[in-house]
């Protein structure tokens, strides 16, 4: 080993072949876009979509998949400066689960020319399967959306019925395998919380996610009687997040101590913040920051 | 040690009746420090004699907060962070999080840094597995087979330090591929280890696999029933053990592992010695498929074109890969800027942790030792 020279050595590129492969890419020639892409002028200043990563989508431009609207919604509140639409923004999506797609499709393919010529951003499209149908005859307007993005599918569910779904998933489904509990915080939004949870089926081979916004200080339900491995999941959620979920046989911290004060994971928890006052009391130390 | 149990059988420690067996129960602390618990694992036992009524992990001793930390650093700077989480497979967990972000900017790494990354990952689940049995041996008491798998694992980590420089937190991966084109000699290192360790694995297995007294400590030990894997979401060489055949590798192929043959050992019996078993062979496994990968390792760049500021689209995304452990997952919010909006990992030592309790309910306080062993945990894992 001590003789030899380091292969990764900086100063001796082991092939001008892998040299040009890892430093900016030189030829510009088939996407319309590289060379903004490549250009030293700080890609920084550009916007939004002009920097986007190139991809193999042809699909719109449309880069707000932003829960609870409507496709049509988003696309028309998109285009309706720049180019006529023939589904104007009054079009009501609500007679068939079919229509939004044909909107979502086609509207942003005509402005894209005009918006952002270069942008491939893949963009959230309605999920449909048997089960999406199912469910949307036995839940209604409980399910708020049922959408696919990068070919994952997740359901936008009302809180009020966040459990019965997630039982009728365990249930009748075959969704056996909780693999993740989780949330965001959003301090923007009215509902300030979305639970997620990520489902698997063995028999299916299936991955999908249920996602459901709460308040602050609203419950969520436990699912600890359908997957016993929520059990931790959700008493991390509740110390990271303050999210308390309703009927849980022990719903405590669990990576930080008991008295700790403030969750975390919330947006308004400061990166270097900590609750000095546990820390003197029981380290004995005046905070380390 | 079951016999044991079944031998007190006679004096019905349940009945009211006590006079030649007066027991009360016993709280006993075990750990923080504590070298069977592989870290800084506190276990709380509720005894009744050496039979363990119950347990409570207290976790969070390492907890360093990563998901935070990665919600101030943009995606290329959070990339170190993930090689300490399971600091003996950092390789995986590399893997695992620039393909989550691949995924997200919806692009995919060039086939040869695939086949490098394929390469590394099962060198690194080798590691691993080698370090998960020689101390979970130490654990139940046999010695030697340490001394084996560190003398075969420093094999791995001299491959891994000229690739990169690193022997454990490796950082080897890049968003968009591998930084580093293999060194010359490359290819010849790896087959000449995988030719070196396939006759060490037969070399632990005849010190351990009909070893009378590693029989007696892990067969019916530790025994979990493939319900309750799955409702405990317990996944890895733990639910595979328990006689359910998934594999993430197979189920949900990434990273070209579709185009490798290999075989998915299971266990029968769900208990410590089949996920002995079940270890030992992808062991051997995992040396079919690095020389696969060897063999066909396509020419071509090893990075794919990103651009220098990642900034995914706006969206979410879920991947996840089987590490040594098990489901390795990535949930990553992106809102359009460079820095993450949110990280979460899904940590398999974490949740298959959970297990523990139902695994050691009437079991032996020795017992303890040898399933805590036997989930192959990593601390720096389950606590962030």
């Amino acid at each position: 080993m001590a003789d030899e020279k380091h292969p990764n050595d900086p100063l001796n590129p082991p092939t001008p072949a892998q040299d040009t492969s890892q430093s900016v890419p030189k030829t510009p020639a088939g996407e319309p876009g590289k060379p903004g892409d490549a250009a030293p002028t700080g890609p920084a200043s550009i916007s939004g979509p002009a920097i986007a990563p190139p991809s193999t989508s042809s699909e719109g431009n449309e880069p707000k998949p932003e829960v609870g609207k409507t496709p049509e919604q988003k696309t028309s509140g998109a285009t309706a400066p720049s180019a006529s639409t023939p589904a104007g923004p009054e079009a009501p999506p609500a007679a068939s689960p079919a229509k939004p797609v044909a909107v979502a499709g086609a509207a942003p393919a005509e402005v894209k020319p005009a918006a952002a010529p270069k942008a491939a951003v893949p963009v959230p499209g309605p999920w449909e399967s048997e089960m999406v149908t199912r469910f949307k005859e036995r839940f209604g307007a409980s399910i708020l959306d049922a959408q696919s993005y990068l070919k994952q599918n997740y359901f936008v569910v009302h809180s009020e019925k966040s459990y019965e779904v997630l039982a009728e998933l365990h249930d009748q489904e075959g969704f056996d395998y909780l693999v993740d509990v989780t949330a965001l915080h959003y301090p923007e939004r009215e509902l300030q919380f979305e639970v997620i949870w990520i489902l698997y089926s063995f028999e299916r081979n299936e991955r999908i996610r249920v996602k459901s916004s709460i308040k602050e200080g609203d419950k969520a339900p436990t699912v600890v009687p359908l997957w016993s491995t929520s059990n931790w999941l959700e008493r991390e959620v509740f110390d990271m997040f303050g999210i308390e979920f309703d009927g849980h046989p022990d719903m405590r911290r669990i990576l930080l101590p008991d008295g700790w004060k403030g969750y975390p994971l919330r947006k308004d928890y400061g990166i270097i913040q900590q609750d000095q006052e546990w820390v003197q009391i029981n380290l004995g130390i005046p905070s380390g920051q | 040690m079951t016999e044991q149990t079944d031998s007190l059988s006679h004096l019905d420690l349940n009945s009211s009746d006590k006079t030649f067996l007066a027991t009360n129960e016993l709280i006993l602390n075990m750990g923080p420090q504590h070298p069977s618990t592989h870290g800084v694992l506190r276990v709380i036992l509720k005894l009744d004699g050496e039979k363990v009524l119950g347990t409570e992990c207290v976790i969070g001793y390492l907890h360093r907060g990563v998901e935070k930390i990665a919600e101030h650093r943009t995606y290329t700077m959070f990339n170190p962070y993930v090689d300490r989480m399971d600091y003996v497979a950092a390789i995986s967990n590399g893997l695992g999080y620039c393909e989550t972000v691949e995924k997200l900017l919806n692009m995919e790494a060039p086939s040869r840094a695939q086949y490098i990354r394929v390469i590394l990952a099962e060198l690194n689940r080798m590691a691993s597995h080698m370090l998960w049995l020689g101390t979970h041996a130490l654990d139940i008491g046999a010695i030697t087979p340490l001394f084996y798998t560190f003398r075969d694992r420093e094999e791995i980590l001299k491959i891994f330090e000229k690739y990169c420089g690193a022997r454990l937190t490796t950082h080897a991966f890049r968003i968009g591929g591998c930084l580093y084109e293999t060194y010359d000699g490359f290819e010849e290192d790896v087959i000449k280890f995988c030719n070196f360790v396939d006759p060490k694995i037969g070399e632990y297995e005849t010190l351990l696999t009909t070893n009378r007294i590693w029989v007696q400590r892990t067969r019916g030990v530790g025994y979990l029933s493939p319900e309750d894997c799955i409702n405990l979401g317990v996944t890895g060489p733990v639910l595979r053990a328990s006689g359910v055949k998934w594999d993430l590798r197979k189920a949900q192929p990434y990273s070209g592992y579709e185009k490798f043959e290999f075989d998915i050992p299971v266990g029968v019996n769900g208990d410590t010695y089949d996920r002995y078993l079940v270890r030992i062979e992808e062991m051997r496994q995992s040396i079919r498929i690095v020389r696969q990968a060897v063999g066909g390792l396509p020419t071509g760049p090893v990075m794919g074109k990103v651009p220098k500021v990642l900034k995914p689209p706006p969206g979410e995304i879920y991947h996840s890969i089987e590490s040594p452990k098990g489901e390795l997952g990535f949930f990553i919010v992106s809102d359009g800027s460079t820095q993450p909006y949110r990280i979460r990992v899904r940590p398999p030592s974490f949740v298959n942790l959970q297990a523990l309790d139902t695994m050691v309910r009437g079991a032996l306080v020795a017992d303890v030792v040898a399933v805590i062993g036997t989930i192959d945990i990593v601390l720096g894992e389950v606590d962030r």
